[in-house]
């Protein structure tokens, strides 16, 4: 297997672990922020939700998986490039409105799965180009 | 709906900043030799000691923070696709600050993801 195509295959198999940590943590954020409800932007407010989000079990999982996608990223970015990486990930967008509707049972229109397409299709087109256009990463010693 | 456009608005500016801050900080930083535990660890100590991870830090907090407000207001197949604006503004700092070479095609997909999600932010 050549170098390109071994840069491929580990770009695109940490941008899919990327996008799956998102998906589930986005969606369990959505979970914790539905239980404590809208969050009123007044100094009093901000701090009812700070402590809110800080006590409450779902939040902290989704941070879980937040951190995951965070990894993910890190690592993605250390040999590829930010152009590459940032709207690869938008795969994602497809499989969280995909979850929002099976999971959270939210009402997705026709015309938002349009959009949805859309955006697979540019990520595909961004798929078809190099990874990394920049000089190697310098390793920090 | 306009505190909702404001609060997308801090997201997309903290969001692309502190993407682009964290990237270069990575780029400096070096790859990730293996997904061992021992790795990461290494790849983390050589990552905190780098001053543009901790620029990119309290962006992504706040960036974080906003994130989980538009989400109480709003469902999430509109509020996660509508954070996808910062694709412009991080390709565009791609391209000036981190001087990534975005290819027409490259430019031709990040145009279509940014189409598709103007399409889903209009249905909201």
């Amino acid at each position: 297997m050549s170098h390109e195509h071994r840069l491929r295959f580990k770009t695109l198999f940490t941008v899919l672990l990327m996008v799956g940590c998102a998906n589930v943590g986005d969606l369990l954020l959505k979970r914790g922020m539905t239980h404590i409800g809208a969050v009123h932007v007044t100094p009093v407010g901000l701090k009812y939700a700070f402590f809110s989000t800080v006590q409450n079990g779902t939040i902290w999982l989704a941070i879980g998986f937040l951190l995951g996608f965070t990894l993910c990223y890190m690592s993605a970015v250390s040999w590829a490039d930010y152009s590459y990486v940032m709207p690869a990930g938008a795969f994602g967008y497809a499989t969280q409105t995909l979850l929002a509707l099976v999971v959270l049972h939210e009402a997705v229109s026709g015309k938002r799965w349009i959009g949805v397409f859309v955006i697979c299709i540019g990520v595909l087109l961004v798929g078809q180009t190099k990874p990394n256009t920049t000089n190697p990463p310098q390793v920090a010693s | 709906m306009i505190k909702v456009i404001l609060m997308l608005g801090v997201l997309i500016c903290a969001s692309a900043g502190g993407e682009i801050a964290m990237t270069y900080g990575m780029k400096r930083t070096g790859e990730l030799d293996g997904f061992h535990p021992r790795s990461i660890l290494r790849f983390l100590s050589r990552a905190v000691r780098c001053s543009w991870v901790w620029l990119a830090v309290p962006l992504l907090a706040i960036s974080f923070y906003s994130l989980l407000i538009l989400l109480s207001w709003a469902p999430i197949s509109l509020v996660i696709p509508a954070s996808a604006f910062n694709y412009v503004t991080g390709t565009i700092g791609a391209k000036y600050l981190l001087r990534e070479h975005v290819t027409p095609k490259r430019w031709l997909g990040v145009v279509l993801v940014f189409l598709g999600v103007l399409l889903v932010v209009s249905t909201g």
